[in-house]
């Protein structure tokens, strides 16, 4: 096969050639109209002045007391979602893989985690506005039943905590999804012959599983942070604009581009791309260390 | 010596209404290297797990070296365990795959390394440390995770059909360098297989099991030539199986085909007209007539195998069909397929059972 | 080992909990609308709206759109870049993952710059152009489950024997495709569909900075101004949601399964 891919003078072999880009030319052509040029564009944008004079006006434009603010919760949101979302999808999927329970559990569990990780945006801003809203089941229950004022006692699902609380709604699952299939990856060989060594299960779990999973649970925590940071749809179906993140500041922004300045918008989706990039070289940074013994 | 070591009493387990061990009990010395054959299913896999601790019996009990422990946990039992598929730690090196068993006892550093020196030199790798699992072959493997289970010097060795895996070389040169080092560091051995011939050519003892039962428990030499049932009989080794007709009782004679021989022996209740079947194995079978062969049958070769210094011939008597090896003699041509054969046994060989 | 069951008991339920509780007391929110009792109302209310069925069926039109482009891009692709093209495969394999990445509200943005009605390419200066780009963000969107869910099928068919074998029996490149690959990874690519329509059914973001009249900003826009359809509309949302899903597990079991399957 490869013999006659290199001879290209044969007429045959380049007319296969040419139908191996018609097939693959249509994706790259998508990817450049819709993926990069839009990405690079913006880039360059950010560095372009009202004038069209090259400027780092628009970035300096980014130190403002309430653009900063909206980095940092934003950063905040999705770090802890992803966080938490990352470890409590861990301990469920181990739960249900490797912790015994009834098999039919592991393919509910499985398909609830795909519906659940996609039902995101505004239903899922609806869903939680009827649980934990001040007029949602929960905190009317907690209140009649249970004599515990949720909003008096500080929480508010337009919050750094309610909010995260309801992004884990779609970011447990998504951890669930990914990281499952790398915990079946562990065999069972492997536990057993830890316990042969004498080990226990937590020192099979501190030596052994939970290094083997390390670049996985790593991988899908960038995932995560990427997915919590560009969500604006759950926030802003929660919250109006009233929140402060940057998503929702790019937004407004882009909804009211004809009065603000085109170079700020950019330049806050340069941020944005920034973060999420930085975000994964972190990922790429540990995982190549952690996979040293992979191929 | 002679003292009892590892002892199996009266051992069972059921998986819910399925039984897959039916109260077998056994008893080895200090030392052996034992082995429990038998076809997949038959229970061999079980029992090794129930010793190594990773299912719970049903009933009876396991002893080794006069402490009970039916009931430990796999890791307080001191067994070194070698798996099918290798099982090493993908995330360590060899040097802390071999030493894991070390660091978790938490023998100190140095002696650690030492000691997972020592290892791998003992089995032909030294200086391999620093290697991950992923660099190596099958063989170098299996040959790690053996070290890996024998560093912290446990009382037992437990493999579970370690040799699966590896090519057809590999696997011979492999089980002549674990019963070596069986040998060297005298470690009571339970090897698990559904290889006649690993298990024929490596063990002290063979546990010969069935459906859940031991069908013998013998050496090797005991259980290929006295095979107790027509299990064992058939299950190691290859067996011909001839149907014939008694002829007369008095004499011993029975047909073959039409040709009419003398037996050593008849079953008690054979009959005139009377079907029995007569098995016996390839190699007691000789091309020609031999001075101590009481039995002579003719026939024609039916089919011709060349297996390199053996020439595997089927001889086809009638509607009885034998196997037959001789040995190749490159002097002469190989017999063809279609000529007619003369061949000759001794009665004593072969094997009478009412059909 | 036994107390290890019971962690894993205990994590499932709080996990269960968890998940449960919102769509219990979503529910039970939705049933409300009339003071007292417990009523539908809010559905028939949600379902008798001229909007709820105008912008459900645009969403449902762009939505079979954008999964008929995706297979149009992907499929040839990833067969190529499997068979013939290997060196390309980590390049394709970082593009598709670009849109797990990048936010959505970024890429929109850029196309509402760089294709404005003063561009080359002005797709926002017309309905329809719009309604284009609409839905080539919405495979971009759902370019990397299309890939993965497209790139698992081929793998567990190997498609280099099966394509060399059509060869042999005569069969021409866009025969191998149509014929051969096609009918094989139907199942993984109607995976791709399903996955792309839960995706694409009530997005929000870009539908909204585009202005069209999709789902996305229908919901939000009840969102703000109703008090017990939005509740409503979250039921049949994850309704919608859990029916694609389902349709993916249930075809499922019709895949091939890899005959090289190690355990």
């Amino acid at each position: 096969m490869s013999a006659t891919n290199l001879s290209v003078a044969s007429p045959p072999s380049r007319r296969r050639l040419s139908f191996e880009w018609l097939g693959v030319t249509p994706f790259i052509i998508f990817a450049v109209m819709f993926l990069i040029l839009p990405t690079l564009y913006l880039v360059g944008a950010a560095f372009v002045g009202r004038d069209g004079q090259f400027t780092f006006e628009n970035i300096a434009g980014l130190f403002t007391d309430q653009i900063i603010a909206a980095y940092w919760i934003s950063i905040r949101i999705s770090g802890a979602s992803a966080i938490i979302g990352a470890l409590v999808g861990l301990a469920v999927a181990l739960a249900i893989i490797r912790g015994r329970l009834p098999a039919g559990l592991r393919s509910a569990v499985m398909t609830f985690s795909g519906v659940a990780s996609n039902f995101a945006g505004v239903p899922l801003a609806f869903a939680f506005i009827s649980t934990l809203g001040r007029l949602g089941l929960v905190t009317i229950i907690l209140k009649t039943v249970f004599d515990i004022d949720l909003y008096k006692a500080g929480f508010n699902l337009l919050s750094f905590w309610g909010l995260t609380l309801t992004y884990l709604y779609f970011q447990i699952p998504l951890m669930i999804l990914i990281i499952a299939p790398a915990i079946d990856g562990l065999k069972k060989e492997w536990s057993e012959a830890a316990s042969t060594l004498g080990a226990t299960p937590w020192q099979f779990w501190r030596y052994i599983g939970l290094p083997i999973l390390w670049p996985s649970f790593l991988g899908t925590l960038s995932l995560l942070f990427a997915n919590a940071f560009g969500a604006i749809a759950t926030a802003y179906a929660l919250t109006g604009s009233s929140l402060n993140i940057v998503p929702i500041l790019l937004y407004a922004q882009i909804r009211g581009d004809a009065l603000q300045n085109p170079g700020l918008g950019a330049a806050l989706a340069l941020g944005m791309i920034l973060i999420t990039a930085v975000a994964n070289i972190i990922y790429l940074v540990i995982s190549a260390r952690a996979e040293r013994w992979m191929k | 010596m002679a003292s009892e070591f590892l002892r199996v009493d009266n051992l069972t387990k059921s998986f819910g209404t399925n039984t897959v061990v039916k109260g077998v009990s056994f008893a080895f010395e200090k030392g052996e290297f034992i082995s429990l054959l038998g076809p997949s299913g038959c229970g061999k896999t079980t029992i090794l797990r129930m010793i190594a601790g990773f299912e719970n019996p049903t009933s009876g009990s396991i002893t080794v070296d006069g402490n009970d422990i039916t009931h430990l946990k796999p890791n307080q039992r001191q067994l070194g365990m070698v798996f099918q598929a290798y099982a090493l730690f993908p995330n360590l090196n060899v040097g802390d795959n071999i030493g894991f068993g070390l660091k978790i006892a938490g023998m100190p550093t140095e002696e650690r390394r030492a000691r997972v020196a020592d290892m791998l030199k003992l089995i032909g790798l030294p200086g391999f440390e620093k290697r991950y699992p992923y660099e190596m072959s099958g063989g170098q493997q299996q040959r790690v995770a053996l070290a890996r289970a024998i560093a912290p010097r446990p009382r037992m060795l437990l493999l579970d059909e370690p040799l699966s895996a590896l090519d057809a070389k590999i696997r011979v040169s492999l089980r002549e360098e674990i019963r070596a080092i069986q040998l060297d560091l005298g470690i009571t051995t339970v090897f698990v297989t559904h290889d006649q011939e690993e298990a024929l050519s490596i063990s002290d003892r063979i546990v010969v099991m069935n459906a859940g039962n031991i069908e013998q428990l013998g050496a090797p030499h005991e259980i290929y030539n006295k095979p107790a049932t027509r299990f064992v009989a058939t299950f190691v080794g290859q067996l011909n199986t001839i149907e014939a007709v008694v002829s007369d009782v008095a004499a011993k004679k029975v047909t073959i085909d039409g040709q009419t021989v003398s037996l050593h022996t008849l079953p008690d209740n054979a009959k005139a007209g009377a079907g029995i079947s007569l098995t016996l194995r390839p190699e007691v079978l000789t091309v020609g007539a031999r001075a101590d062969n009481d039995i002579s049958l003719t026939g024609t070769i039916s089919d011709v195998t060349f297996l390199g210094s053996v020439i595997r011939l089927r001889v086809a008597l009638g509607t009885n069909i034998v196997s037959l090896d001789t040995f190749n003699d490159q002097r002469t041509a190989p017999p063809v397929r279609g000529e007619p054969v003369t061949i000759s046994l001794a009665s004593k060989d072969l094997l009478v059972l009412a059909a | 080992m036994k107390g290890n069951r019971f962690w894993a008991w205990l994590v499932f339920g709080i996990g269960a909990a968890y998940f449960l509780v919102p769509l219990i007391a979503t529910f039970e929110f939705s049933l409300r609308m009339r003071r007292g009792y417990y009523s539908f109302d809010s559905y028939a209310s949600v379902f008798s709206d001229p909007r709820f069925q105008a912008t459900f069926g645009y969403s449902v039109v762009i939505g079979i759109l954008a999964i008929i482009v995706g297979i149009l891009v992907v499929v040839p692709a990833v067969y190529f870049v499997r068979l013939r093209m290997p060196w390309l495969r980590p390049f394709v394999e970082f593009l598709t993952l670009m849109p797990l990445i990048i936010p959505a509200i970024i890429l929109v943005y850029g196309y509402i710059r760089l294709y404005n009605s003063s561009s080359i390419i002005p797709f926002t200066g017309s309905a329809l152009g719009t309604d284009i780009l609409l839905t080539c963000a919405y495979v971009t969107l759902a370019l990397p489950y299309m890939y993965r869910a497209v790139d698992t099928g081929m793998r567990t068919i190997d498609v280099q024997t099966l394509t060399e074998a059509a060869q042999i029996a005569g069969a021409k490149t866009p025969q191998i495709i149509g014929r051969i690959i096609l009918p094989n990874i139907l199942v993984a690519v109607l995976s791709g569909a399903f996955l792309t329509f839960a995706i694409v059914i009530g997005e929000f973001t870009i539908a909204s900075l585009l202005n069209r009249p999709a789902f996305g900003p229908y919901l939000q826009n009840i969102g703000a101004n109703r008090a017990y359809e939005p509740a409503a509309l979250a039921i049949i949302s994850f309704i919608i949601t859990w029916g694609a899903m389902g349709m993916i597990n249930v075809l499922g079991r019709f895949a091939p399964r890899t005959s090289a399957r190690t355990d």
